[in-house]
């Protein structure tokens, strides 16, 4: 009986975590559609979008995940056919660093000059 | 066409009457008298008259369906509900212009009249700028954008308007937004006006905050509506999607929030005149910059309007003029007072406004590159890339903690030079708020460090403004409710983002789909015809594992002018979550494709803004109230 | 001086955001990707048209020979006004057609090829679209010139046309 019980969890928590995996593998696909620009609409991404070129695409990320291609590697795949822009995340690349250094280097500047503004002594 | 007539020479009037305002209120400022010449205030009423008058015009073609009015044509139809037709109006590009100058013209219209208390010459510049202005897009109407050409022969039908834009937030949503950015116009007139007369003082701060305060409350509601439309109607229950013009709507709200800050600091202490000057210049330049990158075809995007090259060169230059010219006026009569030279000292209430100028600067900067860095990349290399939010998150989101807690802190400064009281009190709120954070966030995300941090820190502004509002009686009650508002606004979009779930799935009448909470009873379809539609409406049962039943109706809409499929979701709201079911036709089958969705505090979203905003207009109010 | 020289960048940086959106202003913005010329043609498996068995696109591609291939679908109306011209671009000998039926129903499909005729050498189903996504197409009609070394030198987003046409058959001589 005890080992029957065993048996049992055992089978339900495997059962579990399989769902809980098939839980994650749609979360992460959704993350994936959404960071897709759809191609042929005004600005949607694949997530928001019913057009045909939407569905493919999402078709193709869903085989290429479940070949188990890693979220990465779809985006590579995919900016290897469209380009960058088809990627909403701006890879980061010679034409991207001011893109993502140029705010924090304005937030340091402006640090910068607020310290020597402000007056630390008693 | 009687109306298109009366409306065109209204306007034609109306920048007459700009052109010989600015000539008398020259004359007028040369003279010795003490006020301004009631000619002056009547002839600016003249001309917001004639501005309504246009404008009731083209509100009145549209309810006649004249097509003999190329704008009615290309943006009516006869069988469009009539509510519809008359929101019509300011839905397309040149009736949104007419919006643009009717709020031109009325605020400064009110300005001189609730301003007789201010020195005339300050009075008759900013007149003179706001006429600058007026007349600008006087021409930009008369020259490309005109909102009354004449159609021959007369179409017997018009082109329709897109069957997504018939939503009744999206009717308001245009009006109030721009009683907010236009509404920054008066702001900026008058710091000119302002710095040419070396005013900017305590006491002119306390006279443009109620300005600031107006522009700025009807901009946050203004902001919110797009945002409840965009998720009742587009998309699939997103409220926000840093599309850029969504992002520059976003901008002078920034701005303009950190120039509210900065007026406070002007009133009590006559400090950081720069700052105010700047940021009232640079809110209008983004009200304008808005308008430019909108409907110059420059930017891709769901909302752009009719993409004319030629109308965005004219805003273009337009723009850069008045840029090149306040900043001139800037530079050349902006003096500092020695005050200023004077360093603040680190814990200070001053010092609190200056952070929290460099993190709305921060999060503004972020905000514009994402926006505009597309386009120069493209204009230098012709590279083509796309910035969407995954980039405004990774960059925001670090930064919102330390910002809260600022938020916490600054308020309980005092001005010039401030201690940290209550130390015991504060500490025990952090430890209370980690620790609930940490409790709650354990079991439910993966990214429990990040979360924490971030929850925690808005918990802690929760907690300190709420405990300040119970304790301290009246005391700065507006701006507690405002923060208080805003720690809400985060906690509602962190735990929404958090515990939100859906499920997609292709199904048929009959049919019952399960998943891990519970399953989806697909009952029935039911067919309706309107005046401008046939639907499909899908009746469906969902129960939740606790035996809960709800029930959505979704529907598929097809418009049949123009010839649009729409699927317009079902959404049942309560105040701990909404549940959310879209339902899509697929092609050539008898099945529909449906996303289920839980959003757990969405109505929270919407009610912290509103709380921010009451702080605002409480604020606005204050001064009665205590007089 | 430290406001002139203030000045003076805030002039410099306003002239070049000027003439950074004026050119901007003058840019198409639809996106017309110069994107897969240039690279090597994809690797798949596909469906015939007509045997309905599966085929690998190296067989399909077997000859050493430049190789056009169309994306089409039986309800897209472009289509069907470019399809004479690809009907005359079989006639050189130079050339071999593939065509990709996109998101289509069979029977319309052969509706179409048996009223308009067949210009293909080969038809490979693309029920899904999927295929046309490796080659980097996102619509219909698309068409692309694959040279003897089995690289994509030329894609044509739309119906072809005349000129089009002439630019081909100039290529391939």
């Amino acid at each position: 009986m005890k080992t029957f019980k065993i048996f049992l969890t055992i089978l339900l928590v495997m059962g579990f975590s399989e769902l809980k995996s098939y839980e994650k593998n749609n979360e992460l696909k959704n993350k994936i559609f959404k960071n897709i620009r759809c191609l042929i609409c005004q600005g949607q991404s694949v997530y928001d979008s019913e057009s045909d070129f939407a569905s493919s695409i999402k078709l193709t990320v869903n085989k290429k995940i479940n070949d188990g291609m890693s979220e990465d590697q779809v985006y590579k795949f995919l900016r290897e056919k469209y380009g960058d822009w088809v990627i909403y995340d701006p890879a980061l690349n010679k034409n991207t660093y001011i893109l993502w250094l140029l705010p924090l280097l304005l937030f340091l500047t402006g640090g910068a000059i607020m310290i020597k503004k402000l007056n630390f002594k008693k | 066409m009687l109306a298109s007539q009366i409306g065109y020479y209204s306007l034609i009037l109306g920048l007459i009457f700009s052109i010989y305002l600015c000539v008398i209120s020259i004359k007028d400022f040369h003279n010795s008298n003490r006020n301004i010449s009631p000619n002056v205030v009547s002839l600016s009423f003249l001309q917001l008259t004639f501005v309504i008058i246009s404008f009731l015009s083209l509100i009145l073609s549209f309810i006649n369906s004249d097509f003999s009015n190329e704008t009615v044509f290309s943006n009516s139809h006869t069988m469009k509900p009539l509510f519809y037709k008359i929101s019509g109006t300011w839905g397309n590009h040149e009736g949104s212009l007419l919006l643009w100058l009717l709020v031109l013209t009325l605020f400064i219209f009110l300005f001189l009249i609730k301003s007789r208390e201010q020195p005339k010459k300050y009075r008759i510049l900013t007149l003179l700028f706001q006429q600058l202005i007026i007349i600008g897009f006087f021409l930009f109407v008369l020259m490309t954008s005109n909102p009354f050409n004449y159609l021959y022969p007369i179409p017997l039908e018009g082109l329709g308007l897109n069957p997504i834009l018939q939503d009744p937030a999206l009717a308001i949503h245009p009006p109030l937004l721009y009683l907010g950015y236009v509404g920054s116009s008066i702001i900026f007139s008058a710091s000119l006006a302002a710095v040419t007369q070396n005013y900017i003082s305590k006491a002119w701060a306390q006279h443009i905050k109620k300005w600031v305060l107006i522009s700025w409350i009807f901009l946050t509601i203004g902001i919110m509506l797009g945002s409840i439309w965009a998720y009742y109607e587009l998309g699939w229950g997103g409220f926000w999607f840093w599309d850029p013009v969504e992002n520059v709507s976003l901008m002078p709200w920034l701005t303009l929030t950190a120039l509210l800050h900065c007026i406070l600091v002007l009133e009590k202490r006559g400090v950081l005149t720069s700052w105010v000057v700047i940021l009232s210049i640079t809110t209008f330049t983004f009200s304008m910059c808005g308008t430019f990158l909108v409907r110059s075809g420059i930017l891709n995007s769901v909302h752009t309007f009719a993409n004319d090259p030629a109308r965005g060169i004219f805003i273009l230059i337009f723009l850069f003029i008045l840029i090149f010219l306040s900043l001139g006026i800037f530079f050349l009569f902006h003096n500092e007072s020695n005050k200023e030279s004077n360093n603040f000292f680190w814990l200070s209430k001053e010092s609190s406004i200056l952070v929290n100028n460099w993190f709305m600067m921060y999060f503004l900067s972020v905000v514009l590159i994402g926006t505009v860095y597309p386009i120069f990349l493209d204009a230098i290399s012709s590279e083509k890339i796309s910035v969407g939010p995954p980039f405004y998150h990774k960059l925001i989101s670090p930064f919102l903690a330390p910002f809260l807690l600022f938020m916490a802190f600054g308020p309980k400064l005092k001005w010039i030079k401030s201690k940290i009281e209550n130390k015991r009190s504060l500490t025990i709120f952090m430890i209370i708020s980690v620790t609930l954070t940490f409790l709650i966030l354990k079991n439910i995300t993966t990214d429990l460090l990040f979360y924490t941090i971030l929850i925690s820190a808005a918990f802690f502004l929760f907690f300190t403004t709420l405990k300040e509002l119970f304790f301290k009686g009246f005391n700065n009650t507006s701006q507690l409710i405002a923060h208080f508002g805003f720690s809400l606004f985060i906690l509602s979009i962190l735990f929404n983002g958090i515990l939100s779930s859906e499920v997609t799935t292709n199904i048929k009448v009959g049919e019952k789909y399960s998943y891990n909470k519970g399953e989806i009873f697909f009952e029935k379809i039911k067919e309706k015809k309107k005046s401008n539609f046939n639907s499909i409406i899908g009746y469906f049962k969902v129960t939740n594992n606790k035996g809960r039943v709800v029930e959505l109706n979704p529907e598929v809409r097809i418009y049949n002018q123009p010839i649009i499929i729409t699927s317009e979701a079902d959404i049942k709201t309560t105040l701990l979550e909404d549940k959310f079911l879209v339902m899509n036709i697929v092609k050539g089958n008898e099945y529909f494709n449906i996303r289920y969705q839980e959003k757990p505090f969405m109505l929270w979203i919407w009610i912290s803004i509103l709380i921010i905003s009451l702080g605002g207009l409480m604020s606005l109010f204050k001064k009665k109230y205590e007089n | 001086m430290k406001i002139k020289l203030k000045l003076i960048t805030t002039l410099i940086f306003l002239v070049f955001c000027f003439i950074i959106f004026y050119k901007g202003l003058n840019n198409p913005n639809i996106y017309t990707p110069k994107m897969n010329v240039g690279k090597n043609l994809p690797t798949f498996k596909a469906q015939d048209f007509i045997t309905n068995t599966n085929i690998d696109s190296e067989k399909v591609f077997a000859e050493e020979s430049y190789y056009i291939v169309n994306i089409w679908a039986s309800w897209c109306i472009p289509c069907r006004k470019e399809h004479s011209l690809l009907m005359e671009l079989n006639k050189n000998k130079s050339i071999k057609l593939i065509g990709l039926n996109y998101r289509d129903n069979l029977d319309n499909a052969k509706k179409f090829i048996n009223e308009l005729g067949n210009p293909y050498m080969q038809i490979l189903i693309d029920k899904d679209g999927t295929l046309a996504i490796e080659f980097g197409a996102y619509g219909v009609p698309e068409t692309f010139l694959i040279d003897k070394n089995k690289k994509i030198i030329k894609r044509f987003i739309g119906p072809i046309n005349k000129e089009i046409l002439e630019e081909i058959k100039l290529i391939v001589k």
